[in-house]
């Protein structure tokens, strides 16, 4: 039996009626990334021995016939921007190559108390910068469906591992997209939830107001277990939210009748791919079909957003990467005898140049004689664009969008001009500066076999009406089947 | 006009403690005037009468009772450092002599 091939929601049926053990599992998804590891390259770090210890300790339990914790034996790929103690955590950067952590993220905890096993930490952009994935520091992460072309990014590593089967599902983390963007180029699920929904503990910092962990699967059924497993309070992060859990996986009853469907006027321009025009398109009428009425809504301030982000996002990232300084932990220069010498060099050793453009931005529009006209002026025009989703929200339901402008590009298309990497993540930006729910959905392939992503944004703490939608519309159609030939 | 002088880029880089080469910050002041005058358009919107947004999920400042929990041990907290020495991290001299 091919496990490895096989949803979170299947294999926890499996282990949890004792037909298979969840070391056979384990030791399924660990040929698989043998097998297919060289040409994808996923993975920063793989832990096949803990893996499998911990396999075995619930084998033993399922042998005692007693009882397993819900997730007892699934095997998962973790971002490597979140805190696994006793395991590497790199950021995909030089300057935390070496850096162990003494803790435990709270994800990390709570899927370890549900019985969940890590394969390993996954590629990324270096400090999750970067939409293609092409800023790690350490390898280039291939898109299952076309080796030549990226994965997305920041979370590429993930949403490849999830694509290729070698893994049952991933986490990864989103500041401006990098969760669902990543997800729609490997036409996986993905999704970003609500600011404040899941605990920042033990996520390496980017932009604090914007950064949230969340799931990558196979399917929508998927992303409502991890999702169940990680999300609520948590004292040790003040910005999460104190609002209760609901039961996701219930929420997915499929019924969308009478569901208002929010389509921006904004993010379908002239120019766009008319490939993923067209996927978008047919995809609202599939809803249509299903019960689903369409509203026209507006959100005026879309074409602002992009540059609001690169304000906000880099300002708080200049703040937050000062503590990398070769003090204690990390990459320090070997060629410094003072401090401030010391800090720069070790600085300019250890972080890439994408990462020095960012703090270079962030630390201008912060600085003296700039910050109200650049950092202030961004905070101002992203309450409009709260506010846009605000009002919209009055009109509909859910917002349906394509979660990229174009499927996924080739390596080395982007790389010339930031800015047009910037702009790539256009359609998810102002979903975290709204700090709203978002997740994305394959709704089909261009004529060369790449996937594209539909995304579904709802109010906040409203996880439950996106994922129900996205299950709505996966059950309706075939995509979710569909896996990349490798 | 230039959205950002090589010594403006020289000053940031100061307080951001980066050090450039030369080529470093040639292309970075090309590439940051190029996004500063993207980012331009944002002054085309009238924003006189909006709040800035500081946090988009009401919060208020959580406290809890002063009271001393588990944290790291000095070990742990020492296991990472590039240089220590005892119960110390170790770090170039930082007042001139």
């Amino acid at each position: 039996m091919e496990l490895h091939r096989l949803t979170i929601h299947e294999l926890r049926d499996l282990i949890q009626k004792g037909d298979v053990s969840p070391v056979q599992v384990v030791q399924d998804f660990l040929v698989r990334i043998g097998q297919v590891e060289d040409q994808i390259q996923a993975f920063n770090t793989l832990t096949p021995r803990p893996a499998l210890g911990f396999a075995k300790k619930f084998q033993d339990i399922q042998g005692r016939n007693e009882k397993l914790p819900p997730l007892a034996g699934i095997p998962l790929a973790i971002k490597d921007v979140i805190c696994t103690k006793g395991v590497a955590t790199t950021c995909s950067s030089k300057i935390l190559a070496n850096y162990i952590p003494p803790y435990n993220a709270t994800v990390m905890t709570r899927l370890n108390a549900a019985g969940a096993v890590m394969l390993g930490k996954t590629n990324m952009d270096e400090f999750a910068m970067g939409s293609s994935t092409e800023n790690s520091a350490f390898k280039k992460t291939r898109n299952p469906w076309n080796l030549g072309c990226v994965p997305g990014g920041s979370s590429g590593g993930s949403a490849a591992a999830v694509a290729a089967d070698m893994c049952a599902g991933a986490l990864g983390s989103d500041t401006g997209g990098s969760i669902r963007q990543p997800g729609g180029f490997c036409g996986i699920v993905a999704l970003k939830p609500t600011y404040g929904r899941v605990s920042r503990y033990g996520l390496v910092a980017f932009a604090s107001s914007l950064d949230q962990i969340g799931p990558l699967t196979k399917d929508v059924r998927d992303a409502a277990i991890l999702l169940k497993a990680v999300a609520g309070h948590d004292p040790l992060d003040s910005t999460s939210a104190n609002v209760p859990v609901p039961e996701y996986e219930a929420a997915l009853t499929g019924d969308i009748k009478g569901l208002r469907v929010g389509i921006p006027a904004e993010y379908f321009i002239p120019g766009m791919d008319p490939e993923v025009e067209s996927a978008v398109q047919e995809a609202v009428r599939v809803l249509e079909r299903l019960g689903a009425v369409r509203e026209r809504v507006s959100l005026p301030h879309t074409d602002y957003a992009v540059a609001t982000y690169y304000l906000v996002a880099t300002a708080e990232a200049s703040s937050n990467l000062e503590r990398y300084d070769g003090v204690k932990y990390g990459h320090r220069t070997a060629d410094s005898d003072h401090l401030i010498d010391m800090y720069m060099k070790t600085r300019r050793e250890g972080f890439g140049p994408e990462v020095k453009r960012r703090i270079m931005l962030g630390t201008y529009a912060l600085s003296a004689g700039y910050y109200d006209a650049y950092y202030l002026k961004a905070l101002k025009v992203r309450t409009l664009i709260r506010q846009d989703f605000t009002e919209a929200f009055k009109h509909c339901d859910v917002i349906v969008t394509p979660t990229s402008p174009t499927p996924a590009f080739k390596f080395g298309e982007k790389t010339d001009d930031p800015l047009q990497m910037y702009l790539s993540d256009i359609f998810t930006i102002s979903g975290n500066l709204a700090g709203v729910p978002g997740i994305s959905v394959n709704c089909g392939f261009t004529r060369s076999g790449l996937p594209i992503g539909l995304q579904i944004i709802g109010r906040p703490f409203d996880e439950a009406m996106i994922l129900n939608v996205a299950y709505a519309y996966e059950q309706a159609t075939a995509w979710h089947g569909e896996r990349p030939r490798l | 006009m230039a959205k950002i002088t090589p010594k403006e880029v020289e000053h940031v880089a100061r307080l951001a403690r980066l050090e450039l080469t030369e080529e470093e910050k040639e292309r970075m002041t090309a590439q940051l005037d190029s996004i500063l005058g993207y980012i331009d358009k944002l002054n085309g919107l009238d924003t006189s009468r909006v709040e800035p947004t500081t946090t988009v999920i009401p919060m208020v400042s959580v406290m809890r009772e002063d009271e001393v929990r588990p944290s790291l041990t000095q070990e742990e907290a020492l296991a990472n450092a590039p240089d220590r020495e005892d119960v110390f991290f170790r770090v170039p001299r930082i007042i001139e002599d």
